[in-house]
């Protein structure tokens, strides 16, 4: 079987007669990945319905400088993600800003399903099966990013409540299709996606999708 | 004391021989310990563990705040992953019983005890969010960030910034809202609270002693750690934390998988 590979279409107006630099459909289980220069926004959108997208992002001219989830939950004080959120490095400088988003909540805690985790959380029988770090090692590779660079990440569409007690779990999702998020970038940025493989728990509704990335 | 000649400057570095100071590590450790220190606020130290080592951390006087960071020893790519410590546990707030596990799905240390729950949201400082706060976030300064002096003890253990991933803090406290997210700073700690970790695995261990990045205080506060560790034994399948939950017996499983093919198990 044969890895599915992202459906690039470099077009000047898109189906809704909007201008966009870059409009790709990422299939269900596979990366993506994009330079986006400072002032462009990249929208993210939820075709299916409920598809948790694992994403990364780093600063284009300096990759040590990266997404970091306890800066971005410093700055805001709060775990979760809309409108308004500032991804912050871990450097504490402004990556990309939330602009629009039409969820309502994302997940800033929950990181990435591994092959290793997913022993853990379900057992080894799941070891064969296809998991983010994996997508974000294969497609981070391109760029000469490594193990070392991988840390916790952004999960668009993804719903993980904390209750009173610190019982955190991955639930059934708040997203349907066609809804999105839009973020702009502050700086020139490097954006690594893995449209999330997992059939183990509730954040793809136990059917992986497509998404669509389109760059402004 | 005179230092104008190499004979006068010798006495004089050699006078300062038997020195006592609070913050200070204790060579040799006393009564067979393997590593017995005072870390002052503000700043840093760090370790490689044999497995099995039991490391406790106290606040000596009430605001200490240990950031600290695990990496196995001799392959230091395989580190602390904060995400899979809450999600694979199903909590936010680990205490004792639970496990800090690496992102190979296998356990770095179990938490043995703990008198505050270990601080998973937050991770720490930096030197932009210090100088904004304090007017100061440099390693040599009053209100050293945690990460620039994570940095300096990853750096004597041949690891660089990229090394750096999300770390976790003890004493402190986070808790977030079950409705809306937000976050609240609770001042968790009193003097004598201590959290013992056991090291499951060889280890690396990086701790940066300085104030929480949300402590909601407009001046830094940040009073000396204790750090003392006994040889022990890692976790065995007989321990009623090797079966605490399916999860902790699978990252147990793990590690003693790969412990024993590598015949150091
Ligand atoms: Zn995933």
């Amino acid at each position: 079987m044969t890895a599915p590979k992202p459906q690039q279409r470099d077009v000047e107006r898109n189906s809704e007669g909007v201008d966009v630099m870059s409009d790709v459909v990422v299939p269900a289980r596979a990366p993506w990945s994009a330079v986006i220069a400072a002032g462009r926004s990249l929208t993210i959108t939820d075709l299916g319905g409920n598809q948790a997208v694992d994403f990364l992002v780093y600063d284009a001219h300096d990759t040590a400088v990266r997404y970091s989830a306890p800066d971005t939950i410093q700055a805001q004080g709060n775990i979760y993600l809309s409108t308004e959120s500032v991804l912050m490095s871990n450097e504490h400088t402004r990556l990309m800003t939330v602009t629009a988003d039409t969820c309502g909540r994302h997940d800033t805690l929950g990181g990435a399903c591994s092959k290793e985790s997913n022993t853990l959380r379900y057992g080894h029988h799941t070891w064969s099966q296809h998991a983010c770090v994996d997508n974000f090692l294969a497609e981070g590779a391109k760029h000469g990013l490594g193990k070392r660079d991988l840390v916790s990440n952004v999960n668009w569409f993804m719903n993980v409540p904390v209750e009173a007690d610190g019982t955190l779990g991955i639930v059934d999702g708040r997203s349907a299709p066609g809804l999105s998020v839009t973020l702009r970038a502050e700086t020139d940025v490097l954006v690594l996606v893995s449209n999330c493989p997992q059939i183990n728990n509730p954040c793809n509704g136990f059917d992986p999708t497509p998404v669509r990335m389109t760059v402004r | 004391m005179t230092t104008a000649t190499t004979h006068g400057a010798r006495d004089h570095a050699r006078a300062q021989d038997g020195t006592e100071v609070e913050a200070m590590p204790r060579i040799p450790a006393p009564d067979g310990a393997v590593w017995a220190e005072t870390v002052a606020g503000g700043n840093y130290t760090h370790k490689v563990l044999a497995r099995g080592t039991e490391v406790r951390f106290t606040d000596l006087e009430g605001d200490a705040c240990a950031h600290v960071l695990l990496y196995v020893a001799d392959r230091p790519f395989e580190r602390l992953n904060v995400a899979d410590t809450v999600k694979v546990l199903w909590n936010a707030y680990p205490g004792a019983g639970h496990l800090l596990l690496s992102d190979q799905g296998r356990v770095l240390a179990s938490v043995l005890a703990a008198d505050v729950p270990v601080e998973t949201v937050c991770g720490t400082s930096t030197l932009a969010r210090n100088t904004a706060r304090y007017g100061d976030g440099s390693p040599h300064g009053a209100s050293p960030a945690g990460r620039e002096l994570l940095k300096l003890a990853a750096a004597k253990n041949g690891l660089a910034p990229r090394d750096l991933p999300p770390s976790i803090s003890f004493f402190k406290g986070v808790r977030v809202d079950p409705d809306d997210g937000r976050l609240t700073f609770e001042n968790s700690s009193r003097p004598g609270a201590s959290i013992t970790l056991r090291a499951e695995m060889p280890l690396i261990v990086l701790v940066a002693n300085t104030a929480h990045p949300v402590d909601p205080r407009p001046d830094y506060a940040c009073t000396p750690l204790d750090v003392l560790a006994r040889p022990g034994t890692p976790t065995r399948p007989d321990d009623p934390l090797w079966n605490s939950t399916p999860e902790a017996r699978r990252a147990f499983l793990n590690t003693a998988d790969h412990l024993t093919a590598r015949g150091i198990a």
